[in-house]
């Protein structure tokens, strides 16, 4: 828990903040002030992959058929994503819609 | 031990560092610091000193390059002074939040404007909240000694913080003085090699200095204010081990004929020689007087400086260094909350002086005394007064 969301005791932080685990940023779960969230129609996607090269975050990979699936355990709800999609495949919902 | 020579306090205190097996110094000239870094130069030039000398175009690059220097392990030295170290403030909150080890002399200096290149304490009294360590020369061999004493601190995994060497510009840092240089082998019986508890170390990454968001912020100053404070123990400590070694004492708060003292001045650096000098004076003339003098200015030393001056009926606290329109000067300050904490209440008169090079002399010591034991007499209002200021 305290990885996932940085909260510690003022005794467990690493001397001066270091941080020692290279990538640990990784395990902060950072997608959790979003406002809206990205949601593909795989109907209208054709795996081309812009989503997740222009995702500022690593919301999106790849799954077994090919098509980006986003993870929004870091997704800010930026809209990037949305933005660049040359298929129109990505609309920007309301989160609680 | 090493034979008592002349020298100047400057290059005195460059020798030093360069006794210290200093890795890097990076440093730019300021009067009347210059002294300092140009003889480190010249060791480092003429093959006296296997360190990198660093010449850098500002100090705001001095302390960057020195926070870069320390976290990737390396022994780190530099020396400032009033503007210049107005100008790496900056740099300086983070070696300290960094808990980089550095050690820096500051050959204290008015700060302009007006333009003034001499002495007072306006340059450390802006360093009090950066979370340095700081320790207060009266004279040319305390220069050298706690300047060796900064390193055993800084470097002591217990503390691993950056510590202020302050020695008052001009007054101590031009002097030529008797002073004992260690031999090396002292110095290295005293001070161990640097071992970094963290690194900057390409096969093992690590990353200093990252963002701190509202969730952490927080903890991160709790726990850098507890390092600080947990600071004093080891600073301690460490003159306890040089007395042994050296056989020349260091206190947080010395004292000076103050046992029985009903007055009691309080000073910080050089012109506390001369306060002993007044107080002398007034001893002879059967006043009962004395002064109690910080060594320590960072971290505080609250209960040494309770002990030092609960006997007194009234103090008379120099400040050389103002806190504008503030109720009293930065180490009157620290005096009456120590105080009030405690539930102590002398009649405290606090006196800025010796601003920008003004000589503080024994007759002002003793108008001070005069003027605390008037106003206890007349229980006239405490507060603060800008010595010999004219009218």
């Amino acid at each position: 828990m305290a990885k996932e969301t940085g909260i510690v005791s003022w005794k467990e932080l690493e001397l001066g903040c270091t941080l020692t685990e290279p990538g640990s940023a990784a395990q902060l779960k950072t997608g959790d002030w979003r406002s809206m969230r990205p949601v593909t129609n795989f109907e209208l996607c054709n795996k081309c992959g812009q989503c997740y090269i222009f995702c500022p975050d690593m919301v999106y990979s790849k799954n077994e058929e090919g098509y980006y699936e986003a993870d929004y355990y870091y997704c800010k709800g930026c809209g990037i994503c949305a933005r660049e999609c040359p298929k129109d495949a990505i609309q920007m919902v309301e989160e609680g819609d | 031990m090493g034979k008592r020579v002349g020298m100047e306090v400057s290059i005195a205190a460059a020798e030093v560092v360069g006794l210290c097996d200093v890795d890097v110094i990076a440093a730019y000239p300021i009067t009347p610091q210059t002294h300092i870094v140009e003889h480190l130069s010249e060791l480092v030039a003429d093959g006296h000193l296997d360190a990198e000398f660093i010449p850098v175009e500002s100090e705001h690059s001095a302390m960057s390059t020195c926070v870069g220097s320390a976290a990737a392990g390396a022994r780190t030295f530099t020396s400032t002074s009033s503007q210049g170290y107005a100008l790496m403030a900056e740099i300086c909150y983070i070696a300290s939040s960094m808990r980089l080890p550095i050690v820096m002399a500051v050959a204290n200096r008015a700060l302009s404007a007006p333009i003034n290149i001499w002495n007072d304490h306006a340059d450390m009294m802006m360093a009090r909240d950066t979370g340095w360590i700081q320790t207060v020369a009266e004279n040319g061999q305390e220069v050298v000694d706690l300047i060796l004493h900064a390193f055993r601190v800084a470097e002591d995994h217990r503390v691993l913080l950056p510590v202020m060497v302050n020695l008052d510009g001009f007054t101590l840092s031009h002097m030529i003085e008797p002073i004992i240089l260690p031999d090396k082998e002292e110095v290295d019986r005293y001070l161990p090699p640097y071992k970094p508890k963290l690194r900057l170390d390409p096969q093992n990454p690590m990353t200093f200095g990252p963002v701190g968001m509202p969730e952490v912020y927080t903890e991160a100053k709790k726990a850098q204010d507890e390092a600080v404070k947990e600071s004093k123990a080891v600073i301690v400590e460490a003159w306890q081990e040089f007395e042994k070694q050296f056989g020349r004492s260091y206190k947080p708060v010395e004292t000076y004929k103050a046992e029985d003292a009903e007055t009691l001045l309080l000073t910080m650096g050089s012109i506390s020689e001369t306060a002993m000098t007044a107080v002398d004076k007034m001893r002879a003339d059967g006043q009962k007087v004395g002064l109690a003098h910080l060594r320590l200015w960072r971290p505080f030393p609250a209960e040494e400086l309770v002990d030092a001056v609960k006997g007194a009926k009234a103090l008379a606290v120099v400040d050389r260094a103002l806190s504008l329109s503030g109720g009293c000067g930065p180490v009157c300050v620290e005096v009456k909350s120590t105080l009030f904490d405690r539930g102590l209440s002398p009649y405290v008169q606090n006196f800025l002086a010796g601003l920008g090079g003004r000589d503080v002399t024994v007759e002002d010591f003793e108008t001070m005394v005069a003027k605390v034991g008037d106003g206890l007499a007349k229980g006239l209002p405490m507060g603060y007064e800008i010595v010999n200021a004219r009218e």
